[in-house]
């Protein structure tokens, strides 16, 4: 995959002035790559036009799989490859199954979850991520602007966008 | 960045910046271990070989090493099971719970709370698996697999089998919880390191880079898995309050039991947050973030889980008094004036008395005596697991089977070992992990100003 390598930086000091910026920038026509804080800041993904996750509709879906299935295997074992009486109780006594289906819905909603979290969001423990600035995993908000991806706009231009948005610093970074 | 409410106190005292936290949390893993640190290992470990020995003669010569008998079949070994269980609730109540309830001042305990959850289920797991005789075949005789490979396969019916289920959902699920809020911290102490170090915790942050999109999945991730740790958790200690609760034997048989038995895991988990708590902060320099406010509202938690469980053991004997059961009331007098009065009696002073005792603001914002009471609290609450099983199994329903409990050193051997297993994960952890989640620490820093915030 090609990855564009120039970028300009942006270095915020405090999350709301943070956020404003984000705002001014987008306004003035000026493409952000992305936003890099050390913490969740609440709203930033609003501002940055993201759009909801759906990882509430995977944990849903992987739920009802996990709903289904043990039902399924329960009355199977219990019901059609060798019933059993077992304390006078039917074959297929519904009410027992539910602790043991309540359990492996949410096993399963949680496992699927979080494997969708980590395959949308590309983490895995040999992952080389590209760090910007590494005081963006310490006290600093970092947002990227990529100069390939705004090439109609020249780069005083936009550094002196987010110099005029409140940023504490301006830098460029490049990745080999 | 500090900053006054006039309304609330602040969560993070001493004027801490961003960096403070980072560096503040961060320097425990980075630095060579204190002493302190390596003689509790070492006093940890050494508990956990001499426990051993028992373990070992267990696995060796069969739970006859142990000291039940024909009528009480269960003791030690299940007290110790549902007492560690119940520790590691209240892990989970503060990292899911109180995130459902937008409570702040989980965010500095969150971590290690629920590093204690997963220590704990690991130390509960240990007992019925030992009790199972022939543990190396135990890891199939739980499974949903056919009986021995043959054609019959677990009955679903079995409450016993629905803990399997319940324990080994609610550790994956809370080890998941746990790492994901693990990921972003682990991400700054790479940035932080160098060499082997910055290997090793690049490849445990998985490549983690804190960009908003990442940070928005993030939040939408620890909240589902709060809403689903949340139900799970009370469904755990309530199948194995279903143990006991869908027995015939007299004591046992109420449906009170799975209310009652969340209140009191909530209750003890609290309490061993608490011992934990006191000690990490001050060895670790820990006060700034894990401050008086804190630990008045574990007090406050306290008190209401310990309301409660006093309120369940008067229920208790009201009903079996109000039932008209000759079997269920004979089964509670003989708790309170029978030959173990004094582990019922011990149990109703350290869970109904003591706590009481932090209605007074002077105590419940005294370290000495939270972490007296905290003590006192976990002993009353391992009391009461015992007298629950023992003392409704010791008078079975023929008088000729009527016997006593006597624990051999075996009992207290296994005993030891887990603790000295939880002490020696926790001791590894606090030093190799962040003990504090920086993130969520950071994310509040902030907020608790009505000045800077709009």
């Amino acid at each position: 995959m090609e990855r564009d390598t120039n970028f300009i930086l942006g270095i915020y000091d405090d999350e709301d002035v943070l956020k404003d910026a984000v705002t001014k920038v987008r306004d003035s026509g000026v493409k952000i790559h992305e936003v890099y804080t050390p913490y969740p800041v609440h709203g930033l993904e609003d501002v940055l036009g993201y759009r909801r996750s759906r990882l509430p509709i995977a944990a849903f879906l992987f739920g009802m799989l996990g709903t289904c299935l043990a039902l399924t295997m329960q009355l199977l074992m219990m019901a059609v490859d060798w019933p059993m009486i077992i304390g006078g109780k039917d074959h297929a006594p519904i009410p027992d199954f539910i602790p043991v289906t309540f359990e492996l819905t949410v096993l399963l909603a949680s496992f699927g979850m979080v494997g969708v979290f980590m395959i949308s969001s590309n983490l895995k423990p040999w992952g080389q991520p590209r760090i910007f600035d590494l005081r963006s995993t310490d006290d600093k908000h970092v947002m990227a602007i990529d100069i390939a991806n705004n090439a109609s706009i020249e780069e005083a231009k936009i550094k002196e966008v987010l110099q005029s948005s409140g940023a504490s610093e301006v830098n460029n970074k490049s990745f080999e | 960045m500090q900053v006054t409410s006039s309304v609330r106190e602040p969560l993070v005292t001493g004027g801490k910046t961003y960096k403070d936290v980072t560096h503040d949390v961060a320097r425990q893993v980075e630095g060579k271990p204190t002493i302190g640190w390596l003689l509790g290992l070492a006093v940890s470990i050494g508990v956990l070989l001499l426990g051993f020995i028992a373990v070992a003669a267990t696995v060796w010569e069969g739970i006859g090493m142990w000291g039940l008998n024909k009528t009480v079949g269960w003791a030690w070994d299940i007290t110790n099971f549902v007492w560690w269980v119940g520790i590691g609730h209240a892990g989970t109540l503060i990292s899911a719970v109180l995130l459902l309830f937008r409570q702040k001042w989980r965010t500095s305990i969150n971590r290690a709370a629920e590093a204690m959850t997963i220590f704990a289920v690991i130390c509960a797991a240990m007992f019925p698996v030992l009790h199972m005789g022939r543990p190396w075949l135990g890891a199939y005789w739980a499974l949903p697999l056919p009986n021995v490979f043959g054609s019959l396969w677990v009955n679903f019916n079995s409450p016993l089998l629905w803990d399997v289920f319940a324990i080994s959902t609610y550790f994956s699920v809370s080890l998941v919880f746990w790492y994901i809020g693990l990921i972003p911290d682990f991400a700054t102490i790479r940035d932080r390191a160098t060499g082997i170090r910055k290997t090793i915790y690049g490849a445990l942050s998985f490549g983690w880079d804190g960009a908003a999109k990442t940070w928005m999945r993030y939040e939408s991730v620890s909240l589902i898995l709060a809403g689903l740790a949340t139900p799970l958790v009370l469904s755990v200690h309530t199948i194995v309050s279903f143990d006991f609760a869908t027995s015939v034997i007299p004591g046992w048989h109420t449906t009170i039991f799975p209310p009652y038995f969340v209140a009191g895991a909530i209750f003890s988990g609290f309490a061993m947050v608490l011992t934990l708590m006191i000690i990490t902060r001050k060895v670790f320099k820990l006060e700034d973030y894990i401050t008086m406010v804190h630990i008045e509202l574990m007090n406050i938690v306290i008190i209401i889980t310990g309301s409660i469980v006093g309120i369940a053991y008067i229920t208790e004997f009201f009903i079996a008094w109000y039932s008209g059961v000759a079997a269920e009331q004979y089964a509670f007098i003989n708790r309170a004036f029978g030959p173990y009065w004094w582990a019922y009696w011990s149990m109703m002073t350290c869970n109904v008395i003591s706590p009481q005792l932090f209605w007074f603001k002077k105590i419940r914002t005294s370290i000495v005596f939270t972490f007296a009471l905290s003590l006192v609290v976990n002993i009353g609450m391992w009391f009461e697991r015992f007298v629950i099983i023992v003392t409704s199994l010791h008078r079975d329903f023929l008088p000729s089977s009527w016997a006593m409990f006597y624990p051999t050193w075996a009992d207290v051997g296994v005993y030891l070992f887990t603790f000295g297993l939880f002490f020696t994960l926790f001791l590894l952890f606090a030093k190799f992990f962040p003990v504090i989640n920086m993130a969520e620490v950071k994310s509040v820093l902030k907020s608790s100003s009505e000045k800077v915030n709009k």
